[in-house]
């Protein structure tokens, strides 16, 4: 089993741009399945269209790279039918935030139990620096014609209210911290969600926004786990402890000023997992799964008796 | 002696015209007769017109006429739309309060068929009203059979003391006058009801009580119907929906994993196999079924599973189908084994939503930008459907392609006796499927001889792999290198003549019959041409009939050397551009003769199709005859 950082590499050519914050990102990833000790053929990173899309590629498990704002139905598919495999999804701000929000809402009311991170710049960076669903009003970047016209995206609120039970942002600078959510979220049983803040060095990295290296870098950044919030709710809360809980951590999610919050903003233990919800409807679930059902026999005979279905059309 | 009778029973949505024909169905084909139903319906939740009809005869039958020898209507506008087709000498079953509705009265009822019978009626010299009409009927000799509901109803209410319920039980009451009509035994019916109410105890017994009363009613007080008595169904015979065809073949086909957004007609075979998914309890036979947030959702989750070995599958109809395109190019590319079954409707956009349409062939085939393979398969009727259902799995696995299965509403709402599907005939066979991987080496889009490479699944030791949209190299890793590019585009592009070579000729094409004349056709037209084919043999007239199945890639060899000695090509199809008439013509480039087609959004008759080939025949037929029968 590997447990090198340099076995979760590949030696595919990386062609992000110097100083992209996907690197850190890309890193980050690598050292929580190094950290976790989760064999190579065990993990699948899913990721959409764009820089991000390329993730799958550098790291060495399964790396499905999907089509724009899909990343989530493909990941889920595939962890629903086997569930022994631990499940990254990944994507731009744009895939699953524009093109996928659809998905990101119906992901969230399933609560599969993957992970799924966002690589946030506020930019379509591929298709040259479009403004993203994540980019503040106002602000134009390098190669937009104006200012962004529409309203941000808050990722993190929409996470939590859409149903995901473990949602964090991190800091592509802060690889150790962002490794440190990437274990949380793929040890939480349920859908986790990671945003993660980065520049665009090419498009989106004016000292004025949120994305800038420099921001980061001016201490705009402080760690909720330094200070006295709490992000966890469970079955130790009553009705009132957990509604009062959800309404600080709402109000947290808005905390978007000179001062940044990362690290995890929420976590529920009590919503049950998309598997748990199947084993309740289905009987085999618990033991078996889709992917380990045996479907012939060696003569290609299928094992699967119809006959009581037959009996129930059959005229007698 | 030949026995076919059609009995039509209609009413508004929501009164229990399905359930009715349902029980019509299952009594008649327990006694022995063979059956083919289908069933029109409007796009409406309650109120507007729905109807079932239902054919039945001692000889085998694959579709539905242009007569009807019995009409039960539960309102007055079942009579008022289907009285015309009635047969001269056929009987009409209403209630007699219906008389003084007037026909102005009825909203759902729209202008075009309200001028379209003012000028009926006014040819006949009749006056614009339901008395009117039915003195046509009358005319032509049609038996009238007025009851009176409301005393059959008291009557009932009475033995249920139960007025509200009995009010619901209109359409027990008629399908029970039918029977009783036809002469069935009345045991028939009560297996049938116990059956049919099987989950709803607590109202079989009064819904039996209804029952009796108005067969009773018809044997003591109606006159009945000379009819060819049949005993019983012989054993292994069975009585099945297209939807629920098509779901037994995944079921048994081993695909335990279908995501599917709902949409008509393609949601009752999803529904059916959630309910009946869980096959055995013994064994692990579970089909996981996922209703996803949308079409774009329900084949991406379909490709997920597939990339873990499961044999998965999605069920659509042309809207949903035109959302999942792009991901059908990402399955392509990426060589992913997956079967979406397309259950063809009347379009564009929502078109004709409830009814029935073969306007995507060429869609299919073409759908999806840039070049990959792919095959596009049709069914021609429900019984073909289980076993070519079983079929798509395996080419999907076997040539590593998306596989569009088409059928469409005419196959997934009809319903026929046909024999007991034959478990035997199944074989599952999953290509180069790896069941695990013993080097280092491993290259997902290994270059092969055949073009097909050893599949890993996602978990596999040893087997790690990448899937990108972009193209990519052995490895699955992006490249844009032009020479690789060729050789990945070619190794994709030659499964096509892979396909055409080592599919079985038999599941390529069915050539029923030849002669001179020739019919081509695709899907469920099959039906109704093979009955047209006997009603023509009958008075001499031979006509052939190719039924082509694999339609992409096209086997076009194959049917140019079936079709040499054909002099006079009639293509058959339930759209208005001819599509198949288009490829055909496009591969073989040889020109079609005559098109008979029909896009009213109701399937083609026999009738129909019996009536255009004589009038070929007798050279009195335009190159393109339009069909329009139906309600």
């Amino acid at each position: 089993m590997a447990n090198n950082i340099s076995d979760y590499k590949t030696d595919i050519h990386n062609d992000w741009c110097a100083g992209c914050g996907d690197f850190g990102i890309l890193n980050s990833i690598q050292m929580a399945l190094c950290e976790l000790n989760i064999a190579n053929h065990n993990a699948v990173i899913f990721s959409g269209i764009g820089c991000s899309g390329k993730t799958p590629h550098f790291i060495n498990t399964y790396g499905i790279h999907t089509i724009h704002g899909r990343v989530l139905p493909f990941a889920q598919g595939a962890k629903i039918s086997n569930p022994q495999i631990t499940v990254i999804a990944l994507g731009g701000d744009g895939d699953g935030l524009g093109i996928g929000a659809g998905h990101f809402v119906a992901a969230g009311r399933r609560n599969v139990d993957m992970t799924y991170i966002i690589f946030n710049n506020g930019v379509y960076g591929l298709t040259k620096g479009q403004p993203s669903p994540t980019l503040s009003q106002g602000i134009k970047t390098k190669n937009s014609i104006n200012k962004n016209i529409n309203c941000s995206i808050n990722p993190i609120e929409l996470a939590i209210v859409t149903g995901f039970t473990f949602v964090a942002r991190g800091h592509s600078f802060d690889i150790q911290h962002l490794k440190n959510l990437i274990i949380s979220a793929i040890s939480h049983k349920g859908l986790s969600f990671i945003d993660v803040i980065q520049p665009c060095p090419t498009y989106n990295d004016d000292m004025h926004t949120v994305n800038s290296a420099n921001t980061f870098s001016s201490q705009s950044y402080y760690k909720l786990n330094q200070s006295t919030y709490d992000p966890i709710i469970s079955d130790r809360d009553n009705k009132l402890t957990q509604y009062e809980k959800l309404n600080k951590i709402l109000i947290k999610s808005h905390e978007f000023g000179h001062k940044i919050p990362i690290g995890v903003f929420y976590q529920n233990n009590i919503i049950s997992s998309y598997q748990d919800r199947l084993n309740d409807i289905t009987i085999s679930h618990k033991n078996i799964s889709p992917a380990s059902t045996k479907i012939s026999d060696s003569n290609h005979n299928p094992s699967t008796d119809i006959s009581n279905l037959i009996d129930e059309i059959i005229l007698k | 002696m030949n026995f076919d009778y059609t009995w039509l029973i209609g009413g508004p949505q929501g009164s229990g015209v399905d359930t009715a024909a349902n029980i019509f169905s299952n009594t008649c084909a327990l006694y022995g007769y063979y059956i083919f139903g289908k069933r029109e319906y409007h796009s409406n939740i309650k109120g507007e017109h729905s109807y079932y009809e239902v054919r039945l005869s001692n000889t085998k039958i694959n579709s539905t006429t242009n007569n009807i020898n019995m009409l039960v209507g539960i309102d007055a506008e079942t009579i008022i739309r289907h009285t015309q087709d009635v047969l001269d000498g056929g009987m009409i079953i209403f209630d007699q309060r219906i008389l003084n509705i007037k026909i102005t009265e009825i909203k759902t009822i729209d202008n075009y068929f309200n001028s379209r019978l003012r000028n009926y009626l006014q040819k006949k010299e009749k006056v614009f009203s339901i008395r009117g009409l039915l003195e046509t009927a009358k005319d032509r000799n049609i038996t009238l059979c007025p009851i009176s509901l409301h005393d059959i109803q008291s009557h009932t209410s009475k033995i249920n003391n139960n007025m509200i319920y009995s009010s619901r039980s209109f359409n027990i009451i008629y399908v029970s006058l039918s029977l009783g009509l036809l002469n069935i035994s009345f045991s028939f019916i009560l297996k049938t009801i116990t059956k049919i109410f099987n989950k709803k105890s607590n109202v079989i017994k009064n819904t039996i009580q209804i029952s009796k009363y108005a067969y009773d009613y018809a044997i003591n007080y109606l006159t009945r119907i000379d009819v060819i008595m049949q005993q019983c169904a012989p054993a292994n015979r069975m009585l099945i929906k297209g939807h629920e065809s098509i779901a037994l073949g995944k079921i048994i086909a081993g695909c335990r994993f279908q995501s599917y957004y709902p949409i008509t007609p393609a949601t009752d075979e999803c529904l059916y196999m959630e309910s009946k998914g869980f096959v055995n309890n013994n064994k692990p036979d579970e089909v996981t079924i996922i209703q996803s947030e949308d079409e774009i959702s329900a084949i991406c989750m379909a490709i997920g599973s597939s990339l873990t070995g499961v044999r998965s599958s999605t069920s659509t109809s042309g809207p949903g189908f035109s959302l999942m395109v792009e991901s059908l190019g990402w399955a392509g590319i990426n060589e992913v084994p997956i079967v979406i079954t397309l259950y063809q409707r009347s379009g564009p956009s929502t078109g004709l939503p409830t009814r029935h349409g073969q306007e995507d062939l060429l869609f299919a085939i073409h759908a999806g930008h840039g070049e990959f393979p792919m095959i596009v398969y049709a069914s021609g009727n429900i019984e073909e459907s289980f076993y070519d259902t079983t079929i798509c799995f395996n080419f999907s696995e076997i040539y590593q392609v998306p596989v569009i299965h088409m059928v469409d509403k005419f196959i997934a709402s009809s319903i026929i006796t046909c024999n007991k599907f034959d478990s035997d005939q199944i074989k599952i066979m999953r290509g180069k499927l790896l069941k695990e991987i013993n080097n280092k080496h491993y290259k997902r889009f290994q270059i092969t001889d055949d073009g097909i490479s050893p599949r890993s699944t996602l978990g596999m030791i040893n087997g790690i792999f990448w899937n990108t949209g972009d193209e990519s190299d052995e490895y699955g890793h992006i490249t844009e290198d032009p020479i690789c590019r060729t050789e990945m585009m070619d190794k994709r592009i030659s499964r096509l003549d892979l396909i055409v070579k080592t599919v079985p000729k038999s599941q390529q094409i069915i050539l029923h019959k030849i002669s001179k004349h020739c019919i081509i056709s695709w899907g469920s037209t099959t039906g109704p041409i093979l009955d047209a084919i006997k009603m023509l043999e009958k008075i001499n007239i031979h006509v052939g009939f190719l039924q082509i199945k694999l339609l992409h890639p096209f086997p076009t060899e194959h049917i140019r050397s079936v079709l040499d000695d054909v002099t006079i090509i009639i293509d058959i199809e339930a759209n208005k551009t001819h599509q198949l008439g288009k490829l055909f013509k496009q591969n073989l480039s040889r020109d079609i003769d005559y098109y008979i087609l029909k896009y009213t959004g109701r399937p083609i008759t026999c009738t129909e199709i019996y009536q255009s080939l004589q009038n070929i025949f007798s050279k009195k037929s335009n190159k393109e005859i339009v069909l329009t029968h139906g309600q």
